[in-house]
């Protein structure tokens, strides 16, 4: 018996939702009285897989092919799939992040397992197997029975502390045959940014919204973020109005992030803009009007032109830093 | 070239829900539904990629499982363009039951281009498109924010971290859609409201099969602490808190 948590590696590395997976996945084979096995697919150097056994994995499989370059999601289910039957799982673990939505559906009916998506707590009870998620898009969480055998779960986002423990795993490479015309993707481009803070990993996230006013007043929140070391985000008016790129919105339909600290300056806080950032841990709000929405869902709140409030904002910040 | 847009119907988004009968049912009263906000940008680029003859593509169908309630929203979708719509007769009880209805149809009737949007804005369970082309053992592109068609061929953009993939994939092939697909939803005109009465909707008794998941009950969340204010022209105190009482910075 085990639990499998499949940890994606992005150019040979883990990071820190990755160690956030085999955190839950340790503390969830602990309430089913079994072991963690995680499981890492592509090349990964051992000293990176090794870091995988501080956080509770009892065994580490790699599963090495050079002919798998690319992702594919059929490809990856079946692995899965074969490492889960082999380790004799009763939950397969995943990210509820790009990789993780794509695999664990395919997965569910491959092993004909319940799939809990995007859960934020360990299970509230293992018999049956209740998981507690978000339904909704946040404005309501639901009690989810899983009835099958083997289960599948996707954890959110920076919903689960890291748990260090002492490290005592194994690590198992393991070669996996492939026939590589089954792989059916062909990737043919890639544009990819580099140096910027990804969006869903930040731990602080600044975001601006239609009371930035125009594209031109966005330099001190761009100032804010680099002194937190922070990503820059938007509400989806200010995206749609061209101001900044697609990829920076937050909301319903555009990026889910569940920071540790959120700023949102000149959000309002519409449902559908709440529905995306309403997990995150504090959220600070700078707005001009005091019966915003966005007041109740903030922890701290300054009423006042963002246009104002955001430079004495930076110069607190500097000072506290010694810039 | 033939598409199926699978459609879901939800609350309208802006909607506070409410539960009933013990907090295991969504009080319905006075919901507005609508077509779920991925399906219907997924809907709209199928109809743009149908608008230029040079793709090729001779149909756009829509799929949902649900009882007749939902036909207001299926008669939308119809609205808006599409040609016709299927609608399998159940109620909808989780991700799995509701891939198995969609497969099977698509089993007797073959589509080239499913798309299906990447969750629905209730349960969001970003489940439905992975688990159908699994049922179908077709490829699947989760995270798409672009369709097109390039001499009968289709090329997807994939969202990764911090970018973006151009991917091509052999047809039929299920395209799990996210934002950016379309600019705006297309909005039904008078003409295509009159036009919707008369397309086909055909209904499908469901096929056999069990549910992998069960909703036991719906909690509210916790309501957050009262705002603590600060000052607008010493946001210095801000910093401050933000170190010495949440301390995250």
């Amino acid at each position: 018996m085990s639990v499998l948590i499949f940890v994606e590696n992005w150019d040979g590395k883990f990071k820190k939702l990755s160690f956030e997976l085999v955190s839950y996945g340790a503390k969830l084979a602990e309430m089913l009285n079994t072991e963690a096995v995680a499981l890492s697919i592509g090349n990964v150097i051992n000293s990176e897989l090794e870091k995988l056994g501080n956080f509770g994995a009892k065994k580490i499989i790699s599963a090495v092919n050079n002919s798998i370059n690319v992702f594919d999601s059929e490809v990856y289910t079946s692995i899965i799939a074969g490492f889960a039957k082999q380790e004799d799982a009763k939950v397969v673990v995943l990210s509820h992040n790009n990789t993780g939505k794509a695999i664990a559906p395919r997965l569910s009916v491959q092993l004909k397992a319940g799939l809990g998506s995007g859960v934020s707590k360990l299970p509230q009870r293992i018999d049956p197997f209740m998981v507690y998620k978000k339904v909704f898009s946040g404005n309501a969480f639901s009690n989810l029975t899983i009835n099958t055998g083997i289960k599948i779960l996707t954890l959110a986002q920076n919903s689960f502390e890291l748990v260090e423990t002492p490290n005592n795993s194994i690590i198992n490479e393991i070669s996996i045959d492939w026939n590589p015309s089954s792989v059916k993707t062909t990737v043919t481009e890639v544009q990819k940014q580099s140096g910027k803070i990804l969006l869903t990993d930040a731990d602080i996230v600044v975001s601006g919204g239609r009371g930035m006013k125009s594209s031109e007043n966005w330099g001190p929140i761009v100032e804010l973020a680099d002194l937190l070391g922070a990503a820059t985000a938007c509400s989806r008016p200010v995206s749609d109005e061209g101001w900044r790129p697609h990829e920076e919105h937050t909301g319903q339909t555009g990026k889910i992030i569940a920071p540790n600290l959120y700023f949102a300056i000149g959000i309002s806080g519409a449902t559908q803009h709440l529905a995306g950032v309403s997990s995150s841990k504090f959220i600070v709000a700078i707005n001009t009007d005091k019966d915003a929405p966005i007041f109740s869902a903030a922890q701290y709140g300054i009423i006042g032109d963002a246009s104002k409030v955001l430079p004495k904002l930076v110069e607190a910040v500097k000072v506290v830093k010694g810039i | 070239m033939k598409i199926l847009v699978c459609i879901s119907n939800v609350p309208d988004t802006t909607t506070k829900v409410k539960f009933v009968d013990d907090k295991k049912k969504l009080d319905t009263a006075g919901i507005q539904w609508i077509i779920n906000p991925w399906d219907e940008l997924s809907l709209t680029r199928a109809l743009e990629l149908k608008d230029d003859t040079t793709n090729g593509v001779q149909s756009v169908t829509v799929a949902h499982v649900g009882l007749i309630g939902a036909e207001p929203t299926i008669r939308k979708a119809l609205a808006i363009g599409a040609d016709d719509a299927i609608r399998i007769n159940a109620d909808p009880s989780d991700a799995y039951f509701v891939a198995f209805q969609l497969a099977q149809v698509i089993k007797s009737e073959p589509y080239d281009i499913i798309l299906c949007g990447i969750e629905s804005s209730d349960f969001n369970g970003s489940a439905v498109g992975g688990m159908l082309a699994e049922f179908l053992g077709y490829p699947s592109v989760s995270s798409v924010s672009g369709v097109g068609i390039v001499d009968g061929k289709i090329i997807i953009n994939r969202e990764i971290d911090g970018g973006k993939e151009i991917v091509s994939v052999p047809m039929p092939v299920v395209a799990i859609v996210q934002k950016g697909i379309a600019k705006e939803p297309r909005i039904a005109a008078m003409r295509g409201i009159m036009m919707a009465r008369t397309k086909p909707l055909r209904v499908i008794e469901p096929f056999e099969v069990e549910s992998l998941t069960t909703v036991i009950n719906f909690e509210m969340p916790t309501p957050r602490a009262a705002c603590k204010f600060i000052d607008a022209e010493n946001p210095r105190q801000l910093i401050e808190l933000l170190q010495n009482e949440a301390k995250i910075i």
